[in-house]
């Protein structure tokens, strides 16, 4: 076994606190090579990696695979819409003949929760969850920790506000998970349409008011508005969403004066938070995809280099 | 297997002395400090070269660049391992092209760190020139490298280990052969 001691990465809820910080730690040397002019290490050779994706995406598989091709793997990727999953596939029998042809690592995005699991139970190859229905995603996560850990200097003892749709958001529970392990205090601030009931058990607090919710936070992660959830009336109008909780330079105010805004994209610019926030000096959104594909590295690194795949096929 | 030390090689007053004479031969053939830059592998190689360049710059007056290289990115026995090594930064903050690199390592034994650090070194830029230098060389070789500055050599047998202890790490300067107990 490495170090890291798992197979697969399904979500940070099943992470220890020190496994999280071995892969932000892995991930601060991946930074240095996307420094580089030549932006290719031959760790990974001849190992291949594939994106497996049952929903829309742009950075995340993409950040992927280039995370992918910088380590020197070789990458595969299928669009379930041109696929034999149009012909009526199942999920496992679709990853097993993608892993029957050699595939070494499967990334996953479905809508199902629990679809990763699914397959790490099934296969020898290592499954990464890049997001599953409205459970996970924990590589996003992780790039928020490494981006946060970055820009303060530690996590524990922050004081983080997380604004916006929790309910819909993936990237919200595995944020909570990640955050709460390793010492920083959670805030979810929203209508509460868009606040689970009860979610307080997982150790944060809850605000409907975002004049107490944002006060005195170090961290802000803006959460997407998902306009399609619009129509099943979770809140009035778009326009009164973002008077009452998208993010401007006035509720920035009530943060402390050396906030950090980060915001998961895409972004529905002057919904969820407004033009001058998102590119102004205190937002880190852009920085955030460049950890994203650090942090993806490490994990790739952590997950396919070491001894253990061999043991696998002996 | 437990190891025990067998014989001190070098003391902290043979370490220096050692260097010293690297820094001497260093700066005979590249002529001077011109386009000179120190480069030094983790771990132990960074201490050494922080040393050599101290050396140089009492001798010349002048400073030279340093870096340090991790090379864990380029072995090539990360897949017979059965945990992977923990990676750290490399930190090269000039440019390399057309300088003269002094590539500095505790210990030279089949070869294979050094392999893995040239590959490393090409990824970040074109070097007029590369040449190592190590504390301890103890044979063994498995590639065609050799080291053109030497501390010392000494011969070994395969089952025994050569530690290099510095202080910045180890909190003692010393070199000792270690073989394993009864």
């Amino acid at each position: 076994m490495n170090q890291f001691g798992h197979k697969d990465l399904l979500g940070l809820q099943e992470l220890r606190p020190d496994e999280i910080n071995l892969i932000l730690d892995t991930a601060e040397p991946m930074k240095e090579v996307l420094g580089r002019e030549i932006k290719k290490v031959p760790t990974l050779r001849g190992r291949v990696i594939v994106t497996l994706f049952y929903e829309a995406s742009t950075r995340t598989r993409t950040s992927f695979e280039l995370a992918a091709k910088y380590m020197g793997a070789d990458t595969v990727s299928i669009s379930v819409a041109t696929s034999s999953v149009q012909k009526g596939e199942s999920l496992g029998d679709t990853a097993r003949t993608i892993e029957v042809m050699g595939a070494d690592a499967i990334i996953i995005r479905h809508s199902a929760t629990g679809a990763p699991h699914l397959l790490a139970k099934l296969l020898n190859a290592r499954v990464i969850n890049a997001g599953d229905g409205s459970h996970e995603h924990p590589t996003q996560a992780l790039l928020d920790l490494f981006t946060i850990r970055e820009k303060k200097g530690g996590i524990a003892g922050l004081k983080v506000a997380i604004l916006g749709d929790v309910a819909h958001s993936r990237v919200a529970r595995s944020n909570i998970w990640g955050l709460t392990k390793l010492g920083a205090e959670v805030r979810l601030v929203g209508p509460p349409t868009l606040i689970p009931p009860e979610i307080e058990q997982l150790g944060v607090s809850v605000f409907h008011d975002w004049r107490r919710g944002l006060k005195d936070v170090d961290v802000i992660n803006v959460l997407r508005i998902q306009l399609e959830r619009q129509q099943r009336g979770l809140f009035p109008s778009i326009r009164e969403y973002t008077r009452l909780f998208g993010l401007d330079e006035d509720k920035l105010q009530a943060a402390r004066p050396d906030v950090l805004v980060l915001h998961p994209g895409p972004v529905n610019r002057g919904v969820e938070i407004s033009p001058g926030v998102q590119d102004g000096s205190h937002s880190a959104i852009n920085e955030q995809v460049t950890n994203g594909v650090a942090v993806r590295m490490a994990l790739l690194y952590l997950l396919l280099s070491g001894g253990e795949q061999s043991d696998l096929s002996a | 297997m437990e190891m025990q030390e067998k014989a001190q090689i070098l003391d902290a007053e043979g370490i220096r002395r050692a260097l010293t004479r690297i820094a001497h031969e260093i700066l005979e053939r590249s002529k001077g400090t011109r386009q000179l830059v120190l480069i030094g592998i983790r771990r132990r190689g960074v201490p050494l070269a922080q040393r050599i360049a101290g050396i140089i710059r009492e001798i010349e007056g002048t400073s030279v660049p340093l870096g340090v290289l991790d090379i864990t990115l380029y072995r090539d026995d990360l897949s017979k391992l059965a945990y992977n090594p923990v990676i750290r930064k490399t930190d090269v903050p000039f440019s390399l092209n057309d300088k003269k690199v002094i590539l500095v390592d505790d210990v030279i034994f089949t070869g294979r760190t050094v392999r893995a650090a040239l590959d490393a070194l090409m990824d970040l830029g074109r070097p007029q020139l590369v040449q190592l230098a190590v504390l301890v060389d103890r044979g063994h070789r498995e590639l065609p490298i050799r080291p053109d500055f030497v501390g010392k050599n000494v011969p070994t047998s395969h089952r025994e280990v050569i530690a290099v202890q510095m202080l910045e790490i180890d909190g003692k300067d010393q070199v000792v052969i270690m073989e394993p107990g009864e």
